[in-house]
């Protein structure tokens, strides 16, 4: 406790060096493109307000570059960047090397959803602060829905039926290679979303639970993936197993599968003037597993965090807060169509006026499951890992579910050991 | 008979040719393309638009980005090869002890992966001071270059005839003076194919050049490609990756029509295919 | 050159340097001087990480605090808790990409021979067009891999690449390949297309080596009308023979290391993971410094033992005379 309050000292300290002078923030919040844009005026938005100045950082692409780099720069207790852009999935990972906002955003955080709130905190800390959020979501095509007189499906088992009969129908028609549903198979990180949606659908839980206890394998998740493996070959192409978003959304871009499972990015493209689906899209909850599952997407999105290692630790909670604050999550809405994290913000008029989309996603993101990540710390990569590489083998037929299952217990509880930490 | 060796011989180059420039080819094809062209296929380019070119030097400082990598790769294949070529002479003319061991340790350096020595060599760029800075990538490079250098170099310069340095070395030439005027143009086909080869491994090189650099205005292309996006992070913005490929694959291309004169140096050609 | 050639010169050499010793041992002074910088670049930048990994890969050392760790001695090798065996020497998946990373390297190093020698051959000799040929060849090594394994990646893609295009097109196959997806097909894919991008490599080094050789070899061998078949394979072959083995064994070295192009054609799978990618999943993935840096050291040995093997079935003088 008292080295609590040495710190806030410290803090308290720095920040009146902060303000006397103007301070310069490096914050790493995109690659280039479009969201550089949006990320640069709201930043610039900040450093009028205040006098500093802020340099943005571009960092790859690719999550998995990204995460490598940011511990590459923490690992050596350098400096360069105060403010990370980061997944919700790193916060235990990077849990060491970031400040605790606990006191500077107490009042905040309870405005955020709750579940990407949750992903904030590790050891009741608060880490990061939530940016935007993400979502799995059903992607369907309403023109096919119609032709062939079939509701959107509410289970797995009514998306499997209605997919086999729109793809029959299709391939009747000549169109040879339509597919009734597409997601993301490789093994990668993109397989765990879609797989923990699966089993979370079915009641089967969330890998491991709040608590820390391996639950992975029981009856509910070994239906969940024998439905999925079933898929495989029928009505999704041999191919997902090396899909990832872009790969998926191409099939269903290109008017070749009935349904997919994407993230909300998919939207805007698919109703782009250049792409063959235009207007005939619709998106829905992931189907529940039974009639007694539930609606469950994956949660993604991104949360911004304070180094340990920054020399100007309070200028940049001061841009976090402001970058995470509902005006600036409400201009990201209208402008860049990143899904605010604020709950107050789905009611906002002027959201729904020109993102109608962000609106119909309020259900989706109450009802996100969140991945085992602040609970296995350290050890998510390893647990994700061990889990899509399971669930790579039961789709591609290499083991059946139970036995699958069953041996992803035992690694799993032997990476536990003594516990996560 | 004459003639059916000359169709196969061109069906051959054809054939090589072709598996080499496809993707390259398709590449070309792809950067005129964007949005949702990038998911059905194409053979011929629908239109000339270059808007994914103006957008590759737009968004970022590529022009910068290349001269960079231009910087990094002549400097480097510099280095290498002064180091190299002296170092070949060494190992493949003079005999001392511990030259086998040598080689071997040299050698040694190249037989690590390159993401477990990546911790250890930020630390130390960081110590120098040249993180973030050419000379630090120039430098880890090395690593990745030297090696390979001396060791083709050696090769080579062991295959040559004894005879040619010992008159120079009777009419009281020293060493430097032997390696300069003698093995420098006698070598010229094996420095200039490693000089390429090793030029090409550094204008390439990604997870140094990303982890090593941290401002746009220092990254070479690599990085810089990689740090290319869509709108949103799963978006590929696949056009302007493509037309950025392409941009730095033609200086690659023109560096071999100027030197491949003088990859064939030596005699003349034609001797082996009958 | 020839190994006879070699014994034949060897006694007149002997008298040579008896009679100048002092010459000798100028030039070996010479040689410890040109080498020097060498050593002393690469002590400096490779020798500090090199050193630092195999110690880590004693210690329990986590990326997420690189200062606090516990030498443990080979725990991260082999290890036994509670009956349990723990490390890597224990861990199937680490076997399974060893045997992964030899099978790639075996077929793919051996394809790109055959061809490298096939395509110098055919830039060796006089046709129009040439330089032309040169440059093209050149091109799959020239492309960034970063690019040109998302590239071919997107080409092989099973619904709209365009390599299955392609095939079904020309007739070759009924339904599209699942290329990367399958289990069965994802490592001749990656071999495949290391093929397309380092021939070039193997290629280029070739003929340098056949541009350095003597002509005349080959105008005798034109007088005596010996079918060109039978001078590649008695008078080419063994006098390109030491660039061709130092051209195999970086060629080897690189793909015993192979990390990229499996990462972005197949991700984590453990069906096509390479030792690389397991060291890299280890040490970045799972912040485990320790194991990774045991696994990477393990890489190290291994590559060691089979440049060793390589090395000597190949015959090549380490020590050799300089002639």
């Amino acid at each position: 406790m008292s080295r609590l309050i040495a710190s806030f000292a410290l803090a308290a300290g720095l920040f009146a060096t902060a303000s006397a002078s103007a301070v310069e923030i490096s914050i790493s919040c995109s690659a280039l493109g479009k969201e550089y844009e949006i990320c640069k005026k709201g930043v610039d938005a900040w450093a009028q307000k205040t006098g500093n100045t802020v340099k943005i950082v571009s960092t790859p692409n690719s999550a998995t570059e990204r995460l490598a780099l940011y511990q590459q720069l923490l690992a050596a207790g350098a400096g360069d960047i105060d403010v990370f852009q980061i997944d919700v999935v790193w916060t235990g990972i990077l849990a060491d090397h970031l400040q605790d906002l606990t006191a500077k955003a107490q009042g905040e955080i309870g405005g955020h959803l709750p579940a990407m709130a949750e992903t904030s905190r590790v050891n009741g800390k608060l880490l990061a602060m939530p940016w935007f959020a993400d979502a799995g979501l059903l992607y369907y095509r309403r023109d096919m829905l119609d032709k062939y007189k079939r509701p959107v499906p509410q289970t797995w088992a009514d998306l499997t039926e209605t997919a086999r009969i729109i793809q029959e129908g299709e391939r009747k028609e000549g169109k040879g290679d339509f597919w009734g549903y597409v997601w993301q198979g490789r093994a990668y990180e993109g397989l765990t979303t879609n797989a923990l949606e699966w089993i979370a659908s079915y009641d089967g839980g969330t890998i491991v639970d709040d608590k820390g206890e391996v639950t992975v394998e029981n009856p509910k998740a070994a239906e969940a993936l024998e439905t999925a493996a079933g898929w495989v070959g029928t009505i999704t192409p041999e191919g997902v197993l090396n899909y990832t978003e872009e790969e998926s959304r191409g099939v269903f871009q290109a008017g070749n599968a009935a349904f997919m499972r994407n993230w909300p990015y998919a939207w805007a493209l698919a109703q782009g003037t250049d792409s063959g689906i235009k207007d005939k899209v619709g998106i829905a909850p992931l189907p529940k597993g039974g009639a007694d599952g539930r609606h469950a997407g994956t949660l993604g999105g991104q949360l911004l965090a304070v180094s340990k290692y920054s020399k100007n630790a309070d200028a940049a909670i001061d841009l976090v807060m402001y970058l995470t604050g509902e005006e600036e999550q409400k201009r990201r809405a209208i402008e860049g169509s990143f899904n605010p994290t604020i709950v107050s913000l789905y009611g906002d008029a002027d959201i729904a006026k020109a993102n109608p989309f962000i609106g119909d996603l309020a259900d989706v993101f109450s009802n996100a499951v969140a991945r085992p990540a602040t609970v296995t710390g350290q050890n998510y990569n390893r647990v994700s890992t061990e889990f899509f590489n399971t669930v790579h083998q039961v789709l591609s037929k290499r083991a059946q579910p139970e036995q699958a299952l069953n041996r992803l217990d035992r690694d799993l509880k032997r990476i536990k050991r003594d516990g996560w930490q | 008979m004459k003639i059916l060796t000359r169709i196969g011989f061109w069906l051959l180059v054809a054939a090589i040719g072709l598996f080499s420039i496809f993707p390259f080819y398709y590449a070309v094809i792809s950067s005129f393309r964007s949005g949702a062209d990038l998911f059905s296929v194409a053979y011929l380019p629908e239109r000339l638009d270059p808007s994914n070119y103006v957008a590759v030097f737009e968004r970022q400082p590529f022009g910068t980005n290349i001269v960079n990598s231009v910087v990094v790769a002549a400097s480097v294949v510099a280095l290498s090869l002064a180091l190299g070529i002296t170092a070949a002479y060494a190992f493949g003319r003079i005999r001392f002890r511990g030259r086998s061991l040598l080689l071997m340790t040299i050698l040694a350096v190249s037989m690590f992966p390159q993401v477990a020595v990546l911790s250890g060599m930020f630390e130390l760029i960081r110590g120098f001071g040249l993180y973030n800075t050419l000379p630090g990538l120039i430098l880890a490079n090395l690593m990745l270059t030297l090696p390979f250098t001396v060791w083709v170099l050696t090769t080579f310069m062991r295959e040559l005839p004894k005879e040619i340095e010992e008159a120079a070395f009777v009419d009281g030439a020293t060493p430097w003076i032997v390696v300069r005027r003698i093995f420098l143009p006698l070598m010229m086909p094996a420095a200039v194919t490693t000089g390429l080869l090793a030029f090409i491994v550094a204008w390439n090189e990604f997870l140094f050049a990303l982890t090593f650099t941290l401002t746009n205005e220092r990254r070479t292309v690599p990085p810089a490609i990689a740090l290319m996006s869509g709108s949103t992070a799963y978006e590929l913005p696949w056009g302007t990756i493509m037309a950025a490929s392409v941009i730095v694959t033609l200086p690659i291309i023109a560096l071999v029509l100027v030197f491949q004169r003088k990859i064939v140096a030596g005699l003349t050609a034609g001797a082996v295919k009958g | 050159m020839s190994g006879a050639a070699l014994q034949a010169s060897a006694p007149a050499r002997e008298t040579m340097r008896g009679g100048r010793s002092a010459l000798t041992r100028s030039r070996v002074r010479a040689a410890w001087i040109f080498i020097a910088p060498t050593l002393i670049v690469l002590a400096l930048i490779a020798g500090w990480p090199l050193a630092r990994t195999i110690w880590f890969s004693f210690t329990d050392a986590s990326l997420n605090n690189l200062g606090d760790y516990e030498f443990i001695g080979f725990e991260n090798y082999v290890a036994n808790f509670d009956g349990e065996w723990f490390g890597l020497l224990t861990d199937p998946d680490w076997w399974r990409s060893a045997w992964n990373t030899v099978w790639f390297t075996l077929v793919s190093v051996s394809i790109e021979t055959v061809l490298g020698i096939v395509v110098a051959l055919i830039l060796n000799a006089a046709f129009p067009g040439r330089g032309l040929m040169r440059a093209i060849i050149l091109i799959p090594w020239a492309i960034p891999t970063i690019v040109s394994a998302k590239m071919w990646n997107w080409m092989l893609h099973d619904q709209f690449g365009v390599i299955n295009d392609m095939l079904l097109r020309l007739g070759l196959i009924a339904a599209p390949i699942t290329w990367t997806a399958s289990p069965d097909t994802a490592l001749w894919t990656v071999v495949m297309v290391d093929v397309w991008k380092t021939t070039p490599f193997m290629a280029l080094l070739i003929l340098a080596a056949l541009q350095m050789l003597p002509g005349d070899i080959y105008e005798a061998a034109k007088v005596d009308g010996v079918h060109p078949v039978k001078v590649f394979f008695r008078v080419t072959l063994p006098l390109i023979k030491p660039a061709l083995i130092v051209a195999v064994i970086f060629r080897a070295l690189d793909a015993l290391r192979v990390f990229d192009l499996i990462y972005v054609l197949t991700a984590n799978s453990r069906d096509t993971m390479s030792m690389s990618v397991y060291a890299r999943q280890q040490l970045v993935d799972f912040q485990e410094v320790g194991l990774g840096s045991a696994a990477s050291t393990l890489i190290f040995l291994i590559i060691a033992l089979l440049v060793v093997v390589t090395l000597v079935a190949g015959q090549v003088r380490m020590s050799g005379e300089a002639r």
